[in-house]
């Protein structure tokens, strides 16, 4: 096990940082991804939070959202800013971290120091750009097993995360449910459906219509895709919000000024707010890894593993399962969430769920609410350590 | 405790599996699992309801009775399934009452129902003299606002649960002043009368 760390380059001034806390899994063996392609020695960078306790039966996984990493709390060091989930985790917060070791690793296919696009190819000594292997969610589920078994944890106290996160949390608990004992799942489904596949797809094409991707290798170009990436992330931050939010957030309100003016630049607050969100974004994440993790996104569908039956998905599943969703969301709407439930329901499994009211959109599961946080912390008073 | 709880507890054997549909917070969910450590579960259709009993640590779904029981497993081929199904005074605000019961059914091996009495004395007398829609320290709400929106009396309650094809076990009702007695669905006016609250075991 190595802890060390990795050189990143970072946004479109190529910025290096350097990035901590990876581990190097699988030296003398290999694993065969659902491509068929095979990967070994390769590193997962993670942050825990909180200690393990003796037994290491107190540890939580959390699984991120697409452009969420491992840093949870304390300041990003891209960015800057605080940790995404502050709000629920932390000593004496719904996940408490005196109670509890929390542990996130950032996905296979990221680009905060987990196995990625941007890593070096031994074979060529540069970046694996596209000749990185397409990954799936279970891909990235699989190497987080072989992570959590590389930390001594035979039974992880729960396995939690939004979005994409809860994809890989529904993975956990079909798959390998001998080392979960309690699961959280938030605005996500067991399938990505045809509207949000097309959103990404639009995603995709904007990074790839950019001329500076240059066929993804940037990076050896000495450029970057900052405006595909930019306007592939206005789009997708649309979807995450709630037209009701948006209207109450914005509204018709001008930008720094009380006039239109007839042209294009941003006269509406809104536009200049999605503008900052795509700037931002290029800052701190990889073009070719939202490549990457969106079509694993597009390729989950989890029943498809068990003849279409998503109740045959959760055969084997026992621990309790929470499934939370949001009103307002309309990307992973509350019939997806309950598609989960009724297959758990289906299974015999002690399934819970709650539709929490918002209109915050898809991104309530990060943003503060009363309820998420009593049901999360009411969800894990019931585990015994 | 509610009386007909007690009547309830005396029937649910420890550490067996429930479903309390229509559990609203679930304080009878909390009694069930802490007192008698049964497996229980609950359904509730509304969101800040559900999340209170999430946030005690409870297992439940958020959802429509009778649309989301048709997806648990039948009794018949899931050795998991409920012991016990609890209709706890909530049948007569569920939309389809006669759905609920037949999924209740085929779900539990047993159900267990409270329903308020609208044959009670008091609410003939107010329709019969005032000529005005019944209302009690029971069934408090005006007619417009009420949540109860099937009322039956205990009479076509046993019709209702005939049709549905369960046995009646054990029926009580429990008068106004809170006593619980035993009566026959075979001659049910004395409980039709006199019981603002009846309780069946149905199997």
């Amino acid at each position: 096990m190595n802890q060390n760390t990795q050189e990143f380059f970072f946004g479109p001034s190529h910025r290096k940082v350097e990035i901590g806390d990876f581990i190097t899994l699988c030296k003398n063996s290999e694993i065969t991804l659902t491509s068929g392609a095979k990967i070994s020695n390769f590193p997962v960078a993670y942050k825990t939070f909180g200690k393990l306790n003796e037994h290491k039966t107190n540890a939580i996984l959390v699984c991120h959202a697409l452009t969420g990493d491992q840093y949870l709390l304390g300041e990003h060091p891209v960015t800057g800013k605080p940790g995404w989930w502050e709000e629920y985790v932390g000593p004496d917060k719904p996940i408490d971290t005196n109670k509890f070791c929390v542990i996130v690793p950032n996905v296979l296919g990221g680009c905060m120091g987990s196995y990625g696009p941007k890593n070096i190819n031994p074979k060529t000594n540069k970046p694996y750009n596209l000749d990185f292997p397409v990954i799936t969610i279970s891909d990235m589920v699989k190497v987080q097993h072989i992570l959590i078994e590389a930390l001594g944890i035979k039974k992880l106290a729960s396995v939690m995360g939004g979005s994409m996160g809860g994809m890989q949390v529904l993975e956990w608990i079909s798959k390998y449910p001998e080392n979960v004992n309690s699961s959280i799942v938030m605005a996500a489904s067991a399938k990505h459906s045809a509207q949000n596949i097309a959103f990404n797809e639009i995603g995709r094409q904007a990074v790839m219509a950019d001329p500076d991707w240059c066929g993804g290798n940037y990076i050896a170009e000495g450029k970057y895709p900052s405006k595909g990436l930019s306007i592939a992330r206005m789009m997708a931050h649309i979807t995450y919000l709630s037209e009701a939010g948006l209207q109450r957030k914005f509204g018709r309100k001008l930008q720094n000024k009380s006039e239109l003016s007839y042209g294009f630049d941003a006269d509406f607050q809104v536009e200049s707010y999605l503008r900052h969100q795509g700037m931002s974004f290029v800052e701190r994440f990889d073009p070719n890894s939202y490549l990457y993790i969106t079509r694993a996104m597009d390729y989950f569908d989890l029943a498809e593993d068990f003849g279409g039956s998503l109740a045959l998905a959760f055969e084997r599943t026992k621990c309790p399962v929470c499934v939370v969703s949001f009103t307002s969301d309309w990307l992973f709407t509350t019939e997806d969430s309950k598609q989960v439930v009724r297959a758990l329901s289906a299974s015999s499994s002690d399934v819970s769920f709650v539709e929490i009211v918002s209109d915050k959109g898809h991104d309530s599961f990060l943003l503060p609410d009363e309820s998420l946080a009593k049901t999360i912390s009411g969800f894990l008073s019931k585990l015994e350590l | 405790m509610r009386k007909d709880y007690e009547i309830f507890f005396k029937h649910i054997k420890p550490q067996s599996k429930v479903l309390d549909i229509g559990c609203g917070e679930g304080e009878f969910l909390e009694i069930l699992k802490n007192v008698y450590s049964c497996h229980a579960y609950g359904i509730d259709i509304e969101s800040e309801r559900v999340a209170s009993a999430l946030s005690k640590g409870l297992s439940v779904v958020q959802g429509d009775a009778d649309k989301e029981l048709q997806f648990f497993p039948a009794k018949e081929v899931a050795p998991e399934a409920f012991d016990y199904a609890i209709l706890a005074n909530t049948l007569q605000a569920m939309k389809h009452p006669k759905e609920t019961l037949e999924q209740a059914r085929r779900v539990s091996k047993k159900t267990l129902v409270s329903i308020p009495n609208f044959g009670f004395y008091a609410n003939r007398l107010q329709l019969l003299l005032k000529g005005k829609m019944p209302v009690t320290k029971q069934l408090s709400y005006e007619w417009y606002e009420t949540p109860n929106i099937h009322f039956s009396t205990l009479t076509d309650f046993i019709v209702l649960v005939k049709k549905v094809g369960y046995n009646i076990d054990y029926s009580y009702y429990i008068t106004d002043s809170g006593v619980p007695r035993r009566f026959s669905p075979s001659t049910p006016h004395m409980a039709n009368l006199f019981g603002r609250t009846g309780v069946f075991v149905l199997s």
